[in-house]
């Protein structure tokens, strides 16, 4: 008897060990154009700052999005989020509105404000915040090529 | 806004892990093939990563290039085809990539456009390290 319960105290132990946090990050890709540009600076001012992003022709990029979301996991399902649900909000809310668009001309956030990789992770993290059921996002990382990429953690 | 952002740069060069506080058999014990007489060499990747506030004019946390101007003089002009062991850094330290990661962090430390928050360097595509540790 007295091993059954010590066996029933461990698998309860260890199902309380599994109701943790953890941080589960998804990746998503979509390609746009953009170009830097402040209209409040002179032409002179724009190429200085921003060098050759500063091409009112724009340029492209195949960014990759990662999604980090943060949560504890389900004792019945064993999930955190539920990655397709993940995925639908992703592509509805980022993908399907970036992906082969002009981000400047073309999506409403960019018109006043210079699509930086920075703007972008910051812009990403708005479109997403408080949409991801049952889990709190935890950072939005948005690569623009692989060996450059920024960081948003919601932080003010 | 607060965001962070990140840059990775390469840099190719030897080393060999040996100290003089151990007898050559523990040497051999602790680093393995990484004690071989003559040294070996690995091509880094040194990611570089700053945080600080958007400016609201440019977007930016800080302008990129002068980061790589910062990281090109201080670091991969230092190291880039070098051996390890014979920097004056070294010459006190076992050249890990633990101890290259923290001196990479102090050459960057006067970088002064924004902070300073993390270098984590790949010294092979399964091995990486960084300083200093953050719950990010």
């Amino acid at each position: 008897m007295n091993t059954q319960a010590e066996a029933a105290e461990r698998r309860q132990d260890a199902s309380a060990t599994l109701e943790t946090m953890i941080l589960l990050t998804r990746k998503a890709e979509f390609s746009a154009s953009h170009y830097y540009w402040n209209e409040a600076w002179s032409a002179e001012e724009n190429v200085r700052v921003f060098g050759k992003c500063a091409n009112k022709n724009g340029h492209g990029h195949n960014y990759t999005l990662e999604v980090t979301v943060a949560g504890e996991v389900n004792g019945t399902s064993g999930f955190v989020v539920d990655l397709k649900e993940l995925k639908d909000v992703m592509e509805r809310e980022v993908v399907g509105v970036y992906d082969h668009r002009h981000l400047n001309l073309e999506v409403p956030e960019f018109a006043k404000m210079i699509p930086t990789t920075e703007n972008i992770a910051i812009a990403i993290w708005k479109r997403l915040e408080g949409k991801i059921p049952g889990a709190k996002l935890h950072r939005v990382r948005v690569y623009e090529m692989p060996d450059l990429f920024a960081d948003y953690y919601g932080e003010p | 806004m607060r965001a962070y952002f990140s840059r990775r740069y390469r840099l190719s060069a030897s080393h060999r892990l040996h100290t003089d506080t151990f007898s050559e058999e523990q040497n051999r014990d602790i680093y393995g093939k990484c004690n071989n007489p003559y040294g070996h060499g690995h091509n880094y990747t040194i990611e570089v990563t700053v945080g600080g506030q958007v400016g609201a004019e440019t977007g930016m946390v800080c302008d990129l290039v002068e980061l790589d101007t910062c990281v090109q003089k201080n670091v991969i002009e230092r190291f880039d085809h070098m051996n390890l062991n014979l920097d004056p850094l070294f010459q006190h330290q076992v050249p890990t990539t633990e101890n290259l990661c923290m001196e990479i962090y102090e050459l960057l430390a006067d970088f002064n456009k924004a902070e300073l928050v993390r270098v984590r360097i790949e010294e092979t595509s399964n091995n990486s390290f960084e300083y200093p540790v953050s719950k990010r």
